[in-house]
């Protein structure tokens, strides 16, 4: 068995799943909008005098301002798995250099 | 994809709160106890709480309904760390994406927090324990558990949605969150393997520490 063989099948997975997108949006038109906004939307067509019982209290500009929030989000998850994964290398090679001293 | 604000009756919200405080309380214990007997442990604990930051932070499109959710990312920690701690991770990222982004929400910060942070979790946990004594193959174990939970949340999300606007409207709030969810699911548990691959080839005794995995099992996949 290939040593690397998870990481073959994630790879082939995310090129199966960025060409079956690339292809859906050349044959239809939809706008890939969240699946929240349709249950909503839902809710709303099953029960059109439902009223929500809150709104947001504060609520990002537009889509510009709200990308880079979610960016943020992943930025700070990202740093830690590569602190993570950097640290424990690093402490793994001296370990190793210093055990052949 | 989360319940959005206020699209819960009051008395549903108030319901999935009073349910998720309590097993925050039980997370919260846990995770005292876990880190109050070996710090050493909290660099596993961050990384498995960053995996659910950066995948749930991905919305991602779905070529299934056309539509875009995002993945949970809860796999990791529920397999280190049990469905309770979980909650604990999961409840700091909603509440992030709730006061920052306008997504999910606070009255319904409660029933978000169960689907995506204890149910998921719960029965991804409980796959694992069952599927860890047979002699199926680790990874696929952890491949089936991450799907559980990404996808299970779902499915929890969709029948808590039901449950305040009527049971016969499940199959339809099945569809618009649980089938945008199959193809997320399966790419987010490929991640969470290859993640868990390089965890246990990196630091493995973070895994027996946490009793996820045997010494034999470590040596096994890492041979």
């Amino acid at each position: 068995m290939s040593s690397f063989k998870v990481e073959y099948i994630l790879i082939a997975a995310l090129i199966i799943f960025a060409a079956v997108f690339v292809y859906q949006t050349m044959i239809n038109d939809s706008e890939f909008e969240g699946a929240d906004g349709a249950a909503s939307d839902f809710i709303y067509e099953i029960n059109p005098d439902y009223t929500p019982i809150a709104e947001p209290l504060w609520e990002p500009p537009g889509t510009e301002t709200e990308s880079l929030l979610f960016a943020i989000q992943g930025v700070i998850g990202a740093f830690i798995i590569g602190l993570f994964f950097g640290h424990y290398r690093a402490v793994n090679k001296f370990k190793k250099q210093n055990s052949k001293v | 994809m989360h319940i959005l604000e206020g699209m819960l009756p009051a008395q549903w919200a108030i319901f999935w709160w009073v349910v998720t405080a309590v097993i925050l309380v039980v997370g919260i214990y846990q995770l005292n106890k876990v880190v109050r007997k070996d710090r050493e442990i909290l660099p596993l604990l961050a990384i498995s709480g960053a995996f659910i930051f950066v995948l749930s932070s991905l919305k991602l499109p779905s070529a299934v309904t056309m539509s875009s959710s995002h993945p949970t990312g809860t796999g990791l920690a529920s397999v280190t760390f049990g469905p309770a701690i979980t909650t604990v991770l999961c409840a700091i990222v909603l509440l992030f994406q709730t006061l920052f982004l306008a997504h999910g929400g606070l009255t319904t910060l409660g029933a978000n927090c169960f689907a995506m942070g204890f149910f998921g979790p719960l029965l991804a946990w409980g796959i694992f324990k069952l599927l860890q004594k047979t002699s199926v193959n680790l990874y696929v174990t952890v491949f089936l558990a991450a799907l559980t939970a990404g996808f299970s949340s779902y499915v929890m999300t969709a029948f808590q949605l039901s449950l305040a606007h009527g049971m016969e409207n499940f199959a339809g709030f099945l569809a618009i969150f649980a089938l945008t969810q199959i193809p997320l699911a399966i790419l987010e548990s490929l991640i969470i393997v290859v993640a868990f691959k390089y965890i246990a080839k990196i630091k493995g005794d973070f895994l027996i520490k946490t009793k996820t995995i045997s010494e034999e099992q470590l040596e096994k996949i890492n041979a």
